[in-house]
């Protein structure tokens, strides 16, 4: 950037100081339809933890039926609806809306918000030096529509025949022939998708275009490139998703046969449906989005996790440059391995193996990144504070649920575990120990920043174990469970089946752990409310930091604009421990002259 | 603090943030039509009892000329934004928006004929395609519509305060045109010749 537009940036930081003293904005500007790349990160976060108890919520609803098949639900039960639990009792139908939107909600409306709509909005104009993102209304507008998005998905409950019931997969025909539900989950999805192609769409052209002067591709925090990624997917992946939503609504509203196939009976009834439709083409467009979405999940997990372990090792990042090459290329397979949840419907040998190759090949990126991150602690003298617990617990979690994906990768193995509790534990290790991991992660570092104010130690550690001893109790026993072959999306939890007999112990063990991991998020929110009223002052650089979220900014950030002065980038991002300086680190903006 | 490179292109990417926009949005339509096209193709290829309908080809060519022309009037308008000639800008900005407002009233009549042929979404594969994929670009141009109105009627205003502004606008406009003009181009001979 040249010297006189710096100095017109210096001008306007004026001007919007002054602004400030003598201009207060009505709060409906400054905190509901606020344009300010941060405001509207909070607004995600805030939300997307709301949405992140309440699907947690649901499936605690299903583990008391998994754990007690059939006895009511104390207390809550009564709550529930005559339609959906009479005398508390859960029924079958119920459950399965329950199990749909738990995965709907903690994908859609949970997770990819909260670590690309919060974290990604908050935190990537401030590591890059950009005043706000590239366009604020449009990000304004994506926080909006996905709020819509998350309204129409809760009203479904309340509709007759309840929400929709037919897996967060919608698999046709089920789907389709299912109750009013399935259609508000389509006219959901579609407000999702758009807000999710609006964010990710605004956050490469803010990477792209403003990056501070100095800011080059090989000094951007590992975080910038997760979310570039993450957002090139996410851009790319959900306009075929969102084709197939149009499909289906247009098969259950308009009549048509897209995914109906010829001469199809439902209850010894045949379908008035012209057919001639696919079945597979659905799992085929579905898959298409949701397996790249696996890595939208993952990748900008990995990018908090690089950002904390760089930051309390107080060294750098061991392959930088492999991290960087790992994400980028694990970006491209993912958009070539979307079959393999596909091996059981025959689809031949030949791209059955098709598949599995290539997903043998994703396996080795993300085993690159896991394996720079373990080496990046070798001779580090290491903080153990709260974010860091949840950082380094994140890589034998992931690892675990990476692991155990390889024998699903491959067709003969896939056959015995197929809809198996052993893949919920293979999906669960890496969304729930791993990615909300990485999410509580980021919120214990970024909070000072955020806030301005500290979080407990204490509090946080005791929800760091707790959790972490909870979260293994529910997800390991459903490995033993599924090799044993017992099938997901039973409403009884395979009491009804022989096979099962052996190893249905555990769902009362996995149940009573999962009420244990409820009661552990109670150390979280008190923690939460009580820092951000009650915290100690965090100071502008709370972890000593080398990125400029954190080194070139106040605690919280100023207002529109971040930055008083635009930083200027002299140096890599994780410059810890220089030899010969005086200084533990030395920030990306301090001009070699002065460090 | 303002945000930088809205107007002026950034030199090491050599675009203007608004144009990288575009081309993104572009790109996740083309992932759009895209599957909608392979959805057109599979479900074609795997249904041995496929029908497919004669379509009115005459029409369905005529509505081709009309959105190739809005391509040409579209540069043509944005061409004269760059020349300072807004009254350039006018004529063949309307000029688009009644050929765009033409190709729909011609896609009405075809809907109504084949509506009274009795071809409806729900009568076969065939019919749904059709109906999906030529209704989905219409609501393209019918956005497009909307905010080329906008840009010649209040938003026009923008010309005063800033015009280079005002210009990159259009041009972005007329990127997302050519790209719904490209997806008739394909629409026609797959739906209506092959």
């Amino acid at each position: 950037m040249s010297g006189s537009e710096e100095q017109s940036v210096d001008e306007h930081g004026h001007a919007d100081h002054g602004d400030g003293e003598h201009q207060e904005e009505a709060f409906i500007w400054k905190y509901i339809f606020s344009i300010d790349h941060k405001v509207i990160g909070i607004q995600y976060g805030l939300t997307s933890l709301c949405f992140l108890l309440f699907g947690f919520c649901l499936m605690i609803l299903m583990r008391w039926q998994l754990a007690s098949p059939g006895s009511p639900i104390p207390w809550i039960g009564t709550f529930l609806g005559e339609a959906n639990a009479p005398g508390g009792i859960m029924l079958p139908e119920f459950y399965n809306q329950l199990g749909a939107m738990h995965g709907t909600i903690m994908v859609f409306l949970a997770v990819v918000p909260m670590i690309v709509g919060a974290f990604g909005n908050y935190v990537v104009p401030l590591q890059i030096g950009a005043p706000d993102m590239a366009f604020p209304k449009l990000n304004m507008m994506s926080y909006w529509v996905y709020f819509v998005g998350g309204i129409v998905m809760l009203v479904s409950f309340f509709l007759p025949g309840g929400a929709a019931n037919s897996g967060w997969t919608s698999y046709a025909p089920l789907s389709i022939i299912a109750t009013m539900g399935q259609t508000a989950w389509l006219i959901g999805m579609v407000f999702l998708i758009t807000s999710s192609l609006l964010g990710s769409m605004n956050i490469i052209v803010t990477i792209f275009q403003l990056r501070a002067p100095g800011m080059t591709w090989m000094r951007l925090p590992y975080f910038v490139w997760a979310q570039l990624v993450t957002s090139f997917l996410l851009v790319l992946a959900f306009p075929p998703l969102e084709a197939a939503g149009i499909l289906q609504l247009m098969d259950r509203v308009a009549g048509t046969s897209f995914f109906m196939p010829s001469g199809l009976y439902v209850s010894g009834e045949i379908l008035e449906y012209a057919g001639g439709g696919s079945v597979l083409l659905w799992q085929h467009l579905f898959w298409f989005l949701a397996h790249p979405e696996v890595y939208v999940l993952v990748l900008p997990a990995f990018g908090i996790i690089a950002e904390i372990i760089a930051n309390n090792t107080r060294k750098p990042l061991w392959g930088y440059k492999a991290l960087v090459y790992s994400g980028v290329f694990l970006g491209f397979m993912s958009f070539v391995v979307w079959a393999h949840h596909m091996f059981m419907t025959g689809m031949g040998t030949v791209i059955s193996a098709f598949f599995q190759t290539t997903t043998m090949i994703i396996s080795i990126p993300s085993v690159v990144i896991l394996t720079a991150l373990l080496i990046s602690l070798w001779g580090g003298s290491i903080r153990f504070n709260t974010p860091m617990l949840f950082a380094l617990a994140f890589l034998p979690m992931f690892g675990i649920g990476g692991l155990t994906g390889l024998p699903l990768g491959l067709a003969p193995t896939d056959i015995h575990l197929h809809d198996t509790y052993y893949v919920i534990g293979h999906f669960h290790y890496v969304v729930a120990p791993g990615t909300i991991f990485g999410i509580f992660a980021g919120i214990y570092y970024w909070f000072p920043k955020i806030t301005g104010r500290r979080m407990n130690e204490t509090l946080g550690k005791a929800h760091f174990f707790f959790s972490l001893i909870f979260i293994n109790g529910i997800f390991f026993p459903m490995f033993l469970q599924g090799l044993a072959g017992v099938s997901r999306r039973l409403y009884d939890g395979g009491a009804t089946y022989s096979h099962a007999a052996p190893v249905l112990h555990w769902n009362a063990f996995m149940s009573y752990a999962a009420f244990g991991l409820l009661a552990a998020q109670l150390f979280f929110i008190v923690n939460f409310f009580n820092s951000i009223f009650r915290g100690p002052p965090a100071g502008d650089n709370p972890w000593d930091a080398t990125t400029l979220d954190m080194a070139a900014t106040t605690s919280p950030p100023m207002g529109h604009g971040n930055f008083v002065v635009v930083p200027t980038v002299y140096r890599g991002p994780y410059e810890y421990s220089p030899p010969g300086a005086e200084d533990s680190f030395i920030p990306q903006h301090v001009p070699p002259e002065e460090a | 603090m303002e945000i930088p490179y809205t107007v002026e292109p950034r030199p090491d990417t050599g675009l203007y943030n608004a144009k990288l926009g575009i081309w993104l949005f572009l790109a996740s339509e083309v992932m759009l039509f895209g599957a909608l096209f392979s959805t057109y193709i599979l479900l074609r290829t795997g249904n041995p009892n496929w029908v497919q309908h004669p379509m009115d080809v005459p029409l369905a060519t005529l509505n081709t000329m009309i959105l190739i022309s809005s391509s040409v009037t579209v540069v043509l308008a944005w061409a004269g934004l760059r020349l300072n000639n807004f009254a350039q800008f006018r004529k063949f900005g309307i000029l688009t928006f009644l050929l765009s407002a033409g190709f729909m009233v011609v896609k009405s009549f075809e809907y109504s004929a084949e509506f009274s042929a009795g071809l409806f979404p729900w009568t076969d594969n065939y019919m749904a395609v059709y109906f999906t994929m030529t209704g989905l670009h219409g609501l393209h141009i019918l956005g497009g519509m909307v905010v080329l109105g906008y840009f010649l009627g209040p938003g026009a205003k923008m010309w005063k305060s800033n015009p280079k502004q005002f210009t990159n606008r259009i041009e972005v406009f007329g990127l997302y045109w050519h790209f719904v003009d490209l997806v008739w181009i394909f629409l026609f001979p797959s739906l209506y010749l092959l």
